[in-house]
């Protein structure tokens, strides 16, 4: 795989190169020439199949990391193409016209993640979360627990107690 | 009776589609129907509906609704220490969780770098192919009665039950097992296990025979599966099309077979395919994987050793931080390519997982475009055709 990325790096800007296995790499490309690079590698190089679209949250980093994972049938090899983003008012560009199912990745993206995909079809219809109108859930920023706590009242007569400190109660009474 | 809504093939008074490929519905024409199909339709495999527009009985635009099973696994996973995440994996599919075990299991293993006894990988695929084979048991049923015969589905359950049993004897678990354990797995066959299983497997095959001759050789199945529902050959990459769905085809793709994982490179079996897919090829091939299913856990079960290490030394599962870093693994489930790709951050938490679902890209965007102009009848038939599996979608 190391000459295909060498080849690719010709021609595109290509960063943080990892062979997580023989058959799987890690790059990074730029968010302005991702879209480029992608068609690319579905056109010329063979990747014709889009196995995952996916988001990481490096909230730290004040960054989304988005993951299109491109698999080449023929030479049986994946390539993890990560595309770093802002978080605030974040956007991409769409790959629907490449992928049909990449629609459907794209409005969870933005029901779930907030990222925006503009012109994809149907990016703004709910798609798993009808009626939500809180913060996208699954960014790092949003509290599952505080949500549930808040949403649902507590169950009359439910105990509840600390594992840790319950099983040394019940094994160890003594000590 | 207008001329609207006769069989004939006169096609000059049907709407005509916009540029998006979508009919303009005038609901108050009454020339269409609304219509739910689902989420509690006995023909559909599983809690999802389809929102359809009828021309007489004819579907001329359908929209997939999710999200009735939506527990949000993906983040209940970030926070809970990996060892936690195990009891909630299995739960992203019912009918074979050990696909959604293998998957996180050899992911962590990779980023952490373990080695897996070779026991405990041999019995690692015996048991994914004991879920493949309950898995198609299960299927089977669906296909038939979506198609009106019962029986099918009766005879099915009975023979699921089986392997049901022989998983609990090995398991402790009859549907969710969690036996595929970071480092390994939780024990080694019981005794006279493999005996009770080719018990099993004999009368497997000797059903089959039966469901062969019920089913695949009736009438009306072959009429109303032969030519219907068909997937062609360019969008297996263009809808990312995996499994018996893109077998059918003609395209030998089995990630057992190319991107080979556990002991399968020992084992000896060719991808099932079938020249074109029609709902009827699509069962055909799963029947023909569902036999080699029976053919692979002999194999397995004559060449796995007895006895040996089934778990390779870890850190203590509580306080296990997983090294920083990104991966991807696949298995081939009975619906297609299952995957999981995991981040970490270096910590005790599992910082993302992504679950690649088969169902995910079948049930969505695929069967939106396959349903167009179905019978309303046949919907439950070319649903479960594709084997879609709602839970996939929403995790």
């Amino acid at each position: 795989m190391k000459e295909l990325i060498d080849r690719l790096k010709t021609s595109y800007t290509v960063e943080d190169y990892i062979q997580q296995r023989s058959d799987l790499a890690h790059i990074t490309v730029s968010k302005e020439t991702a879209v480029d690079f992608i068609s690319h590698l579905q056109r010329v190089e063979g990747y014709k199949h889009l196995v995952i679209l996916t988001a990481v949250d490096w909230i730290e980093d004040g960054k989304f990391q988005l993951t299109y994972l491109l698999n080449n049938p023929e030479m049986k090899n994946d390539i993890n193409v990560k595309v770093f983003i802002e978080r605030e008012n974040a956007t991409m560009e769409s790959i629907h016209h490449l992928w049909e199912q990449a629609r459907t990745y794209q409005r969870e993206l933005k029901e779930m993640f907030g990222i925006d995909f503009p012109g994809s079809p149907g990016v703004d219809k709910p798609f798993i979360l009808e009626g939500w109108h809180d913060l996208p859930p699954y960014r790092r920023d949003f509290d599952t627990k505080k949500y549930s706590e808040e949403t649902y009242f507590p169950r009359p007569g439910r105990e509840k107690n600390d594992p840790a400190t319950y099983m040394k109660q019940k094994l160890y009474p003594n000590e | 009776m207008s001329k609207l809504f006769s069989i004939k093939e006169d096609r000059s008074l049907y709407p005509e589609k916009n540029v998006e490929g979508k009919i303009d519905v005038d609901l108050s024409s009454h020339k269409y129907l609304k219509m739910w199909h689902g989420p509690q339709h006995p023909g559909i495999t599983g809690n999802m509906s389809l929102e359809i527009t009828l021309l007489g009985d004819e579907v001329m635009d359908c929209e997939t609704h999710v999200g009735y099973l939506h527990r949000g696994f993906e983040k209940l996973m970030e926070r809970r220490k990996y060892i936690q995440c195990f009891p909630l994996v299995c739960r992203v599919a019912v009918p074979e969780p050990d696909f959604n075990e293998y998957c996180f299991a050899a992911a962590m293993e990779e980023l952490a770098g373990i080695e897996v006894p070779e026991t405990a990988q041999w019995l690692r695929t015996l048991v994914l192919e004991m879920g493949r084979l309950s898995s198609y048991l299960m299927w089977i049923g669906g296909q038939s009665g979506a198609f009106g015969q019962g029986i099918v589905g009766q005879w099915s359950n009975y023979m699921r039950d089986s392997i049901l049993d022989r998983f609990e004897e090995l398991t402790g678990g009859r549907i969710y097992h969690m036996y595929i354990i970071p480092g390994g797995v939780r024990g080694l066959l019981p005794d006279g296990f493999k005996d009770r299983m080719e018990e099993n497997l004999k009368f497997i095959e000797s059903m089959m025979k039966d469901i062969d001759r019920v089913m695949f050789n009736n009438a009306v199945f072959k009429k109303r599966s032969v030519g219907m529902g068909i997937i062609e050959k360019e969008w297996v990459t263009k809808f990312g099309i995996t499994g018996p769905n893109a077998r059918s085809t003609g395209i030998p793709m089995d990630v057992r077979k190319d991107y080979p994982y556990l002991m399968y490179p020992k084992l000896d079996f060719e991808p099932v395919t079938a020249q074109y897919s029609d709902i009827y090829n699509r069962a055909d091939v799963r029947r023909r994987d569902l036999l080699m299913s029976v053919d692979l856990i002999r194999q397995i079960m004559a060449k796995m050793p007895e006895k040996g290490e089934i778990r390779a030394e870890t850190p203590n599962v509580l306080h296990w931080k997983v090294p920083a870093g990104q991966t991807y693994k696949r298995a081939e489930c009975t619906r297609g390519e299952y995957g999981y790709f995991m981040v970490s951050d270096g910590s005790e938490y599992p910082r993302r997982i992504n679950v690649r679902g088969p169902s995910y890209t079948h049930a969505v965007a695929l069967l939106e475009k396959m349903i167009i102009n179905c019978n309303l009848s046949d919907i439950a038939g070319l649903m479960v055709s594709l084997h879609t599996y709602p839970p996939e979608i929403e995790r």
